[in-house]
């Protein structure tokens, strides 16, 4: 028996290397299912899946919807309208009325840090984080690291710079534990009024304040969108000269000594951190993402479905073929 | 448990594929309708190779070969948890109106072949599906039957057959352990 | 009505505002003040006679700084169970914050409060005015008709007084009565929107920080405008290196400025926190080990000069809740003896007389309260504890209706066994 995820998937800081190329690793014929004429395999036939949204997230819910109708789940969403959350119910009293309806597992994306996890130890369902606050994306980080895997053949030493808002990005916090855990160098680049106070605590390798030095020293570069609020919060000028300062260019890729693979977590705010020429160019990776972001939900919800060790280990012995 | 006593050994394993072989061409392979192997993974994918390497050697026939990998579609996920899956399911060519053969080491209880149908199910459809099976230990759960057996053989519950193949084990061979009565 | 005098023999008599310390002494209590403390002697008529051998007698502690909620939030806590909470961890006084619902900023408000707390008949209650109308940092308070009233400083605490000229004003105006301005020191656009300590935790976790200089900036103004107007500055809840440092620098210059640090900071690390625990939430937050080191030295040197629970309830679901949305805040009244004692006492960072002038005496001196001495004539407040005595946390045990604690289940040392005021036992230990 391989190792198991445990009841949730919560963030990657907290998974093993093993754990991680187990997921990676499962992702990889889940692929060829939504390559199929008929995209669906009845493996979680009879589970019951919620997906949980306290934010907007056309992308990552439609992509779990995806991952989950493919495995034959039945799917419920529920988007909770943030002005509601203060007034409304609380987010306990809302996962033990799911839980009273009998569901198995629950998706959620939630504006407060934290809150999968909270979530997670007052009910029995799975729970997967779909991203929470500023904290992580656990998802979104597998997907970037199947799509590096996929590109790149290995993350071992591939040199790996988040360029963007790292202070409020969950995104760059799943990919920082998750490529180092799998051996690669992470760097981060970015106005310093957007890099978390102790950036260096979380095991960066370099802190580049300069987009140029980012390029020169990285294999791939994750650009991570720039929300509007930023700037509407002082964070920094304006959008303009943050494209000027920051933006990925292809002028600025074409004097890097060698082509860099581009990711980006979408959705893309083209000409503010990222051009729609390099964007659109040969070397971006951000529809495989996407595609591999289906591949990658389906091997978690798989692993967690039946992710018991005790019934696991129990059963074993009895080979039923 | 007693030491595992062999039951074919590489050479008998040989003479059996060779029998159905025969068979498979004899009952499918005939008209217009075109064989297909499909081996269920993992030992059923070798040895489907090596029928369509008999058939070829023999007959001058091209018999196209395709795996399944039925993990997703198994009935006891509850109850096992979660299993690495252990190889590709590849089925590239049309099923539609062909005979398909399905080719499995050991048949026990049905419960993979009924998975393996489903599986097969969401690539096409055949005009006939046969299973081939290298041996029958008996003990079913499911209204299943082999169209074509190498060897049959009585193995009680906890018994257990193990087939070997040259690509995977360096070695041919069938052993059983646990009473069985041949 | 008459109180029967109190007899507490052979407990070592320690009291530190008159240097006293007998190994094992007697301490005599009538007609509710202290006739004496000191060597043994005989047994007097009619006394009743409690054995507190093994156990140290002391002036009773007294809490500058605590939130008893009422009126506006009884649901949380009351006066009444606060102060039997207070006297539940060896405090014979706490002050409380105006931070009420409505605010306690006028003489009426500060009248009930001082009512309540005379009824509960526990630890005595000393109110604490608000410094502006609503504590919304616009208009003066009337100071003057809530100290006739029984207020015994002022203080905005939960909130910072953000406007200098008015701190200025506050600071002025409350020399004239001779009492302290406690202020809550609070950058609120450093500290906007942050839920813990800025730095490795916080980064770790994704949680806006708060950074040490949000408090230190608000420090170093207050002593300073101290310094300008010759007020009394009392620093409440101080919990960084940063503001050790400016302390002493004003202390150093004879500004009058007072500082306040409590329990869980001199115990506790932001990285309490964990994996969001709500119980480790509190403003400002838990800093370093940095700090913390800091500040158990500032305790030791006296550049802090007491020590205060900053005890504040929350009903349970409240904490239980997202982080970020989780009130801030623990109860402190009923672990603050044993907190200071396992973390500072037990390793020789502190004496048990300092221990005893850090919560009893020097407080009651700053605050202008009756307490803090067991000289002959004083009001009869006394605590008696067992230093060596090993207890379990349990929070379902505890006086106040809050549970909000960090320290639930570890085992501390450190436990009150009586605590008297006015020579008549509020609480005894198991009773």
């Amino acid at each position: 028996m391989s190792p198991v995820l445990g009841k949730d998937l919560l963030d990657l800081e907290s998974l093993s290397a093993e754990q991680l190329r187990l997921i990676l690793d499962t992702a990889e014929p889940f692929k060829a299912i939504s390559e199929r004429a008929i995209k669906k395999v009845p493996v979680l036939r009879g589970k019951t899946i919620v997906n949980l949204f306290y934010e907007n997230s056309t992308r990552t819910r439609t992509s779990f919807e995806f991952a989950e109708k493919r495995l034959s789940a039945d799917t419920v969403n529920i988007a909770v309208a943030a002005s509601s959350i203060a007034k409304g119910e609380t987010l306990v009293d809302t996962a033990r009325n799911l839980e009273a309806m009998r569901i198995d597992m629950v998706v959620i994306r939630h504006p407060a840090s934290g809150a999968p996890r909270f979530l997670a130890q007052r009910i029995e369902s799975n729970v997967v984080n779909a991203g929470d606050g500023t904290h992580e994306h656990p998802t979104q980080g597998l997907l970037d690291l199947l799509t590096l895997r996929d590109k790149c053949g290995r993350l071992e030493g591939l040199k790996v710079c988040i360029v963007g808002d790292v202070m409020h990005s969950r995104v760059a916090r799943s990919n920082i534990w998750g490529l180092r855990k799998l051996g690669a160098e992470v760097a981060v680049c970015g106005p310093r009024s957007l890099l978390p106070a102790a950036i260096e605590s979380l095991g960066v390798h370099h802190v580049f304040a300069r987009v140029e030095q980012a390029i020169e020293w990285a294999d791939a570069l994750n650009v991570l969108r720039l929300q509007l609020e930023r700037m509407q919060a002082g964070y920094i000028p304006s959008l303009r000269e943050y494209n000027r300062v920051f933006g990925v260019s292809r002028a600025r890729l074409e004097r890097a000594p060698k082509d860099l693979v581009i990711l980006h977590p979408g959705p893309i705010n083209r000409g503010v951190e990222i051009d729609s020429d390099v964007a659109d160019g040969p070397h971006s990776v951000i529809l495989d993402q996407v595609t591999n972001g289906v591949a990658v939900r389906m091997a978690v919800l798989y692993l967690l479905a039946g992710g018991r060790p005790e019934l696991a280990t129990a059963a074993q012995g009895g080979d039923s073929r | 448990m007693p030491a595992p006593r062999p039951l074919l050994d590489a050479k008998a394993m040989e003479r059996t594929l060779k029998r159905m072989a025969d068979q498979i061409v004899e009952l499918y392979g005939g008209g217009d309708r075109p064989l297909v192997l499909v081996g269920i993974q993992r030992r059923g994918v070798q040895l489907a190779n090596r029928l369509a390497r008999i058939i070829k050697e023999h007959e001058g026939l091209d018999v196209p070969q395709g795996a399944l990998d039925i993990t997703l579609y198994r009935d006891d996920l509850q109850t096992v948890g979660p299993r690495p899956l252990v190889g590709a399911t590849d089925v590239p060519w049309q099923l539609e109106g062909s005979n398909c053969v399905i080719v499995d080491d050991v048949l026990y209880t049905g419960r993979t072949v009924r998975a393996a149908l489903d599986e097969l199910a969401d690539f096409g459809r055949p005009a006939r599906i046969a299973l081939a099976v290298l041996v029958d230990r008996g003990g079913r759960e499911l209204p299943i039957q082999p169209d074509i057996v190498g060897k049959t053989v009585d193995v009680p519950r906890g018994g257990r057959v193990d087939v070997q193949v040259v690509e995977l084990d360096g070695t041919d061979g069938v052993t059983v352990q646990g009473g069985a009565t041949a | 009505m008459t109180v029967r005098p109190i007899l507490l023999r052979g407990g070592r008599v320690l009291d530190p505002s008159r240097g006293l310390d007998v190994a094992a002494g007697d301490v005599y209590l009538e007609g509710g003040v202290v006739r004496h403390a000191g060597a043994r002697i005989g047994d007097p008529a009619d006394a009743e006679v409690i054995d507190v051998s093994g156990k140290v007698v002391s002036p009773g502690f007294v809490d500058v700084h605590c939130h008893l909620r009422e009126p506006g939030r009884e649901d949380v806590e009351t006066i009444a169970t606060g102060a039997r909470a207070a006297a539940a961890g060896g405090f014979t006084a706490v002050c409380a914050m105006p931070n009420t619902d409505p605010v306690t900023d006028n003489q009426a408000a500060v009248g009930f409060v001082k009512r309540q707390g005379v009824e509960a008949k526990a630890a005595r209650v000393y109110p604490i005015g608000a410094i502006t109308l609503g504590q919304k940092g616009e208009r003066l308070a009337e100071f003057g008709e809530m100290i006739q009233a029984g207020a015994v400083a002022v203080s905005d605490d939960g909130k910072p007084v953000v406007s200098s000229q008015m701190m200025r004003t506050a600071l002025e105006y409350a020399r004239t009565f001779g009492i302290p301005v406690a202020d809550h020191c609070e950058d609120p656009t450093l500290a906007h929107g942050g839920a813990m300590n800025e730095g490795v935790v916080s980064t770790r976790l994704g949680l806006k920080g708060i950074p040490s200089e949000a408090e230190e900036i608000m420090a170093i103004r207050d002593i300073l405008l101290a310094r300008r107007t010759g007020g009394h500055v009392h620093l409440c809840h101080m919990s960084t290196r940063g503001s050790v440092e400016l302390i002493r620098w004003g202390k150093d210059r004879g500004i009058r400025v007072t500082a306040e640090v409590c329990p869980h900071h001199l115990s506790l690390t932001e990285e309490a926190v964990g994996d969001y625990d709500t119980n480790a939430k509190m403003n400002p937050p838990l800093r370093t080990a940095d700090d913390v080191a800091a500040l158990q030295e500032a305790v030791r040197d006296g550049t802090i000069d007491c020590v205060a629970t900053d005890h504040a309830p929350h009903h349970y679901d409240e904490k239980e809740r997202e982080f970020a949305d989780a009130p801030n805040g623990i109860v402190g009244l009923e672990t603050a003896l044993a907190v200071v004692h396992t973390w500072l006492v037990a390793p020789g960072i502190l004496s048990l007389a300092q221990l005893i002038d850090k919560m009893s005496c020097t407080p009651a001196r700053l605050f202008g309260l009756a307490g803090g001495s067991l000289a002959p004539g004083a009001i009869g407040d006394v605590t008696v504890f067992d230093p060596a005595e090993r207890w379990t946390v349990d929070v379902a045990a505890f006086r106040t209706k809050g549970r909000n604690s960090p320290y639930q289940g570890q085992v501390l040392t450190g436990r009150v066994h009586l605590t008297l005021v006015d020579g008549r036992v509020v609480h005894r230990l198991g009773a």
